[in-house]
């Protein structure tokens, strides 16, 4: 396996070579991928909102956004400055500690989950062992963020929209995290580049969607009701709890649960590429063609180019993921909590426990293709 | 001491104070529901020191278990029951405050001699050195730790079933009036649904 391009590696080089000491090296390098984690989610969020605006006014057969930049690009900035210069209103009887930090306590774990989303072989923040598994460690403390923030609302509204949220992240979880735990089976570890690396060599044969069949929809299913994405936008369902936990929020407040939940969407839309899509590898495989046409693929020049598509091919999977899930919440209507509640520990459950035992039962038969 | 230890020895001391300050708030906050919440932070300290100590999965499984599952399962039942209840003083109340200061310091004497006789010193196996904590732990766990593990999977299995035959109880209102002569404060208007589909 070739290792391509190392970033940290040269930039640390090139700063001792400029005569720094080692640790100094290491620091500077520190912050900046964590700078630029920060950057990418936030301007992949604008994109989905703007997508989400254009593409919503399509299945509606209106326009959407048009004046703010062309193609109304800009809308999404606008809408954020409107939220950053919003008056900040605290609830005369909400409890004003709770209230502030519910929503801080629903962003940061969403945030820190990008650490484990690799554009490349070496293009990850870190690369650790327990990989995905840090993924859904992370996003079970959210719910704890949306009790909070419900609680301390003072409004029974934003109370059971808490509850609602809470409910239906603790039993999408479990179906979430065995589809998943199916995945890692079958490639022996729980860090991401390796899962991209089991699939990788057979171009868009190999990737995980075709031996996971059953896997890939119950995540898929899950992940979205994680997000409270329409169809399972329960906790904030108009009709019946105004806007759930966030009835009370304004200003940045708010705009932070909104954040929260576009950053969260695209996380899990790149997960979804990770896993089942085989994250950066392009349809064709692409080493063995520069194998044929005789160019080594230790060359610059392949490398870089291997890298940029590889980066396009993740961000392409997982926007045409955000795209299925924009169609799907103007497709389907609400589901309500009980059906919300059987779905989750009536079927999913039992069905990924299953496609947990088959994969098990196919590994130890055919371990040449299931990853022995 | 190059810059990766000074990191440590100031995110240790940082992870110390929180996790001694959130449990002293947990014991000593009369709001349950602030209490609730401080234990998270309680949990979340602990997973902190669990990656100082190099062990990645047990800090993600900390996160996972205590604060995703434990944690709101408690903020649950607090927010769904939310009753406020007066507490008024007990007539024997040192009685039962002085045999809970026993149990307390009893324990504590004990993690505190376990702490000291116990040799810390790091050996080949330390997780220090392990490459890949997870095959080591599943190797553990099939190997010298497996009558505890499976101990453990029979007890979560006897609790699951126990919870699946509580909720599969059907609301009854209408009894015969015999039964509500037998009902206790400990009986509960449900009966199971065997019983009553006949």
């Amino acid at each position: 396996m070739n290792s391509g391009i190392d970033l940290q590696g040269s930039f640390i080089e090139s700063l001792k070579d400029l005569g720094l000491p080692g640790d100094v090296a290491k620091a500077i390098w520190l912050p900046l991928p964590l700078l630029l984690m920060i950057i990418g989610a936030t301007v992949g969020v604008l994109v989905v909102v703007w997508l989400e605006r254009k593409i919503s006014a399509a299945a509606q057969q209106r326009i959407g956004p048009e004046y703010a930049g062309p193609l109304g690009v800009l809308q999404p900035v606008a809408d954020g400055l409107k939220l950053v210069f919003k008056e900040d209103i605290i609830p005369a009887k909400a409890d004003s500690i709770l209230f502030t930090l519910g929503p801080a306590i629903v962003v940061i774990p969403v945030f820190l989950s990008y650490l484990i989303v690799p554009f490349g072989q070496n293009l990850v923040i870190t690369d650790l062992n327990v990989g995905i598994f840090l993924w859904i460690a992370l996003s079970s403390i959210a719910p704890i963020g949306l009790l909070m923030s419900g609680y301390a609302s003072n409004n029974k509204y934003a109370l059971l929209g808490g509850l609602r949220a809470a409910a239906q992240s603790i039993s999408y979880e479990i179906p979430l995290a065995l589809s998943v735990l199916a995945i890692v089976m079958m490639s022996n570890s729980l860090s991401t580049i390796d899962i991209v690396n089991q699939q990788s060599g057979y171009g868009i044969l190999g990737w995980n969607i075709w031996r996971q069949p059953a896997g890939f929809l119950i995540f898929w299913i899950a992940a979205l009701a994680e997000c409270e994405r329409l169809p399972f936008d329960l906790p904030e369902a108009e009709e019946e709890l105004v806007a759930g936990y966030q009835t009370e929020y304004s200003g940045m407040k708010f705009g932070l649960f909104y954040v929260g939940s576009y950053v969260n969407l695209v996380l899990s839309a790149l997960i979804f590429a990770i896993l089942y899509l085989g994250g950066w590898e392009f349809p064709l495989p692409l080493d063995k063609l520069a194998g044929w046409i005789g160019v080594s693929e230790n060359t610059p020049w392949l490398q870089v180019i291997t890298a940029s598509l590889g980066i396009m091919m993740t961000i392409l999977k997982a926007y045409f993921l955000v795209f299925i899930a924009i169609l799907l919440r103007w497709t389907l209507p609400r589901v309500r909590i009980d059906q919300l509640l059987d779905l989750g520990w009536k079927f999913l459950l039992p069905v990924s426990l299953a496609n947990l035992l088959i994969t098990a039962a196919l590994k130890l038969a055919f371990p040449v293709a299931f990853g022995g | 001491m190059n810059l990766a230890e000074s990191v440590q020895i100031v995110s240790f001391g940082i992870l110390s104070v929180m996790m001694i300050a959130t449990a002293l708030g947990v014991v000593l906050l009369s709001n349950i529901v602030y209490s609730a919440f401080l234990l998270g932070g309680v949990f979340l300290s602990i997973s902190g020191l669990y990656i100082l100590l190099n062990a990645d999965f047990v800090a993600a499984a900390q996160i996972l278990i205590y604060v995703g599952a434990i944690n709101v399962l408690i903020l649950f039942a607090i927010m769904l029951v939310n009753k406020k209840e007066d507490f008024s003083t007990l007539p024997n109340r040192w009685l039962r405050q002085g045999s809970t200061a026993v149990v307390c310091i009893g324990l504590f004497a004990l993690l505190g001699t376990m702490a000291l006789i116990t040799p810390w010193q790091l050996s080949t196996t330390s997780p220090a050195v392990v490459e890949n904590t997870i095959v080591v732990l599943g190797e553990h766990f099939f190997s010298d730790f497996l009558l505890p593990f499976e101990l453990a999977s029979v007890l979560l299995l006897m609790a699951m079933v126990g919870a699946i035959v509580l909720a599969r109880r059907d609301f009854i209102p209408d009894t015969l009036p015999t039964e509500e002569a037998t009902s206790t404060s400990l009986t509960l208007p449900e009966r199971p649904r065997e019983l009553t589909t006949k």
